[in-house]
């Protein structure tokens, strides 16, 4: 089998694995229990807390565990604009979030704030777009670190701290799905007061994310309930999973630039794999992530390229896995459309991946377009 | 460009002889806070030290933002800044300015040039450099303009020995006196909101302080024992290390009750909570005891249940929050980082068995009547040898009770 579609998720790393048994079998007390049960459970998810927040280069009183990086995203725009949107009402966008974030924004759009979507300009992102866009009226800047479906890595950094110095009202949430332990994501450095994170594209299991609220920001809760999480996020902690992300973080966090290295090394050699078949086009920006690459396969529509990779017993996306085939209109604002659009797939490595299986599939995508019509 | 911190040292200064002792002891806090962030170059010339961030050997240099917050964190400085090194010579300090300070001078509206010139044999007088500063900048951000009362940015020149160093903020520091100068007391922490705070500002005048907290399982939980560990690990970023004590204390609170008038019950207890402390001061070289007493609060913080307390003591028992009202007390928790936690709602062994109706003037005579009814001297011993201690420094991550 040859995965390469470490983007959608990942496999649970042994780290990972273990410490969800453990907290299973041994610590599956209630954190809010009183008694040494509880407190043990509390223990094992305050340890994966300080992880979590060590790796961010922050306190960990700033993490909140969620179900997912959705929940995280929902809680972080839904809850901010709560908290201070009665008198601001507009929120600065990129044009290419994640759908739990772009449908979040549809339907605060429809609760009133408006929305202002920053697009890209000849496949480039400016931040002096993003920060020309906002204003004394805006409560919330929303932009994700690295996209999805390509790899690009959007000036979250340089946008958040000049909009910072001229705006400290705006609060600023970024989406760090795809850049955690990926590139360094520091707190400090980003300026981001909310960030979103996910266990499961860190070989952390399915199950458990994190939303990063800086301290002394408000954020209102979306569920509410018996108190948990500081009463951001009620609902019994599910410990085994963020045992698991914990373990995860602490397994990987050390070995960002050494794996990071690695993928670009692995990243070149797919694009010099891609640049010999006839074709094939590579969509995603040279300075992008190394880790997601995105090209279009000669035309061929990209669900019947997925199948045929599949029957190869390789393993790919059309564009995001999330959207489940449906276009999600991010290659379109990068400048890609038509028969290019509608054949793009998505080759997501980790720093594990081999030369060897990046060779196998260049093989079968190189078979796949010679035999598959449509 | 280069950037360094120059840290303004406090009421040592004024320090007479032995100055140079405070000196080395406040250099050393400050080398032994920075370690983990990096490697750095520390001179230090008239009452300034200079903290030079180096290259370590991985080619990484310490990120100044967080450093400046740490030294923000140290008794013995008045004041610092992040500046920039600029060679001795008008025209590299009027461009290093401008390109320095130029996020801050484009974002204000007005500003002045303030100069010093320690070393007189620099050709330019203060008034010139301010003078020709001021128009170098008014040149290159035409938006701003000059206000010399209220200005919002005041752009600082500082000419010394060998550089010269610019820098528009001079953050207040955390004042006091370099910990460890004024030599050790042990701070009874109980895990409410007052006792963190008073070992807070003892510490400030330069005291390295130890902690001692009573647990009296099944009565108070292990969470209330973690919450008060996460407290110590919170007072380490200003308090540098601290020696943790827990006291059993189980059984003398049950001697009390069962032995005890029930309105005497909470001096008798707070008597032999002094008794131990000061055996465990005593041991560690601690020359005094600090509580979080404030005069009025409770029934046992009245001047006679204090006066009660103070004479089961042979040592100084210092209250520096004393004279504050609760607000104030909850101002300075929530600046140190305390409050949070000392507000977590876990039962402490101050809160088990309080008497429905505690004496407010007690008397002397009948409090030692009382307790000499029962011998708690083995009880005492069984506690101090019982005792566990932890030792936490900054950085250390206590298992904390969120």
């Amino acid at each position: 089998m040859i995965y390469l579609d470490n983007a959608a998720t990942t496999k649970p790393c042994p780290e990972a694995v273990s410490a969800a048994a453990k907290a299973m079998t041994e610590c599956f007390g209630n954190p809010s229990s009183l008694h040494r049960m509880g407190l043990d459970a509390q223990l094992l998810l305050d340890s994966a807390r300080r992880t979590v927040a060590d790796s961010l280069g922050t306190e960990s009183g700033c993490i909140y565990f969620t179900s997912g990086a959705t929940e995280s995203n929902n809680l972080a725009l839904r809850g901010a604009s709560a908290a201070y949107g009665r008198k601001r009402k507009k929120i600065v966008a990129s044009s290419v979030e994640h759908a739990s974030v772009e449908e979040t924004l549809q339907a605060l759009e429809r609760a009133g704030f408006e929305v202002v979507r920053i697009s890209p300009a000849d496949g480039r992102f400016s931040a002096a777009d993003f920060v020309n866009a906002c204003d004394d009226d805006t409560v919330l800047l929303t932009m994700m670190y690295v996209n999805n479906e390509n790899g690009y890595i959007l000036p979250v950094p340089e946008v958040f701290s000049a909009v910072k110095r001229r705006y400290p009202h705006i609060i600023t949430h970024t989406d760090c799905v795809q850049a955690y332990m990926k590139l360094p994501v520091s707190a400090r450095r980003l300026n981001a007061e909310l960030i979103s994170l996910s266990g499961h594209k860190i070989h952390g299991g399915k199950g458990c994310g994190v939303l990063y609220i800086r301290k002394g920001v408000r954020v209102l809760p979306v569920v509410t309930g018996g108190g948990q999480e500081k009463g951001i996020r009620s609902g019994t902690e599910g410990v085994p999973m963020a045992a698991a992300m914990g373990a995860a973080v602490a397994a990987l966090a050390p070995g960002i630039s050494e794996r990071w290295e690695r993928a670009v090394q692995l990243r070149e050699k797919l694009v010099s794999l891609m640049s010999e078949i006839p074709g094939v086009e590579i969509n995603s920006p040279e300075d992008g992530s190394p880790y997601v690459m995105s090209i279009s396969a000669a035309g061929k529509r990209s669900e019947i390229m997925l199948h045929y990779l599949e029957q190869r017993d390789i393993y790919v996306s059309s564009g995001s896995a999330c959207s489940r085939g449906a276009q999600s209109g991010v290659p379109e604002q990068f400048g890609i459309t038509g028969k290019r659009a509608d054949s793009i797939l998505r080759v997501s490595i980790t720093a594990e991946t081999t030369p060897q299986e990046l060779e196998e599939f260049a093989q079968a995508l190189r078979d796949g377009i010679n035999s598959v019509r449509g | 460009m280069k950037e360094i911190i120059l840290v303004k040292y406090g009421e040592m200064a004024l320090k007479g002889l032995n100055k140079k002792s405070f000196e080395d002891m406040l250099t050393k806090n400050i080398k032994r806070r920075l370690k983990s962030l990096g490697s750095f170059c520390y001179t230090s010339a008239q009452s300034t030290l200079y903290i030079d961030p180096q290259l370590d050997e991985n080619g990484n240099i310490a990120d100044l933002s967080e450093v400046a917050e740490r030294v923000g964190r140290i008794f013995g400085i008045a004041a610092y800044c992040r500046a920039c090194v600029c060679e001795k010579d008008f025209s590299d300090i009027s461009a290093k300015a401008a390109d320095y300070l130029s996020d801050t001078l484009s974002m204000a509206r007005t500003f002045k040039v303030n100069a010093k010139r320690s070393d007189k044999a620099f050709p330019m007088k203060s008034p010139d450099i301010c003078r020709e500063l001021g128009a170098v900048l008014l040149e290159k951000f035409p938006d701003l303009s000059v206000d010399v009362n209220d200005p919002e940015v005041t752009v600082t020149v500082e000419v010394r020995d060998t550089n010269a160093y610019v820098h528009a903020e001079n953050l207040k520091g955390a004042g006091g006196l370099p910990v460890g100068s004024s030599g050790k007391a042990m701070l009874l922490l109980s895990g409410g909101i007052d006792s963190p705070v008073a070992g807070w500002m003892i510490a400030k005048r330069g005291v390295q302080i130890s902690a001692i907290h009573y647990v009296s399982p099944p009565y108070t939980s292990d969470r209330a024992r973690l919450k008060v560990e996460q407290l110590c690990e919170r007072l380490t970023d200003w308090c540098g290390g601290i020696a943790f004590f827990c006291v059993p204390f189980t059984k003398i609170q049950e001697a009390i009750r069962d032995n005890c008038p029930e309105e005497y019950f909470t001096i008798i207890m707070r008597r032999l909570m002094m008794e131990i402390a000061q055996r465990i001061a005593a041991k560690e070289g601690c020359l005094a005891l600090v509580t979080g007493e404030s005069l009025g609060q409770v029934a046992s913080q009245t001047m006679a249940a204090m006066a009660c307390t103070d004479a089961a003591c042979r040592v100084p028992v210092f209250r520096p929050c004393i004279g504050m009202d609760k607000t104030e007390i909850i101002d300075i928790a929530r600046k140190i980082d305390t409050f949070e936690t000392s507000i977590l709602p876990y039962e402490d062994c101050c809160t088990v068995f309080t008497p429905k109706h505690p004496k407010v003037r007690p008397k002397l005579e009948n409090i030692e009547a009382a307790q000499a009814a029962f011998d708690f001297e083995p009880l005492i011993r069984e506690a101090v040898d019982g005792t566990e201690m932890k030792l936490f420094t900054p950085g250390y991550k206590a298992e904390s009770s969120f």
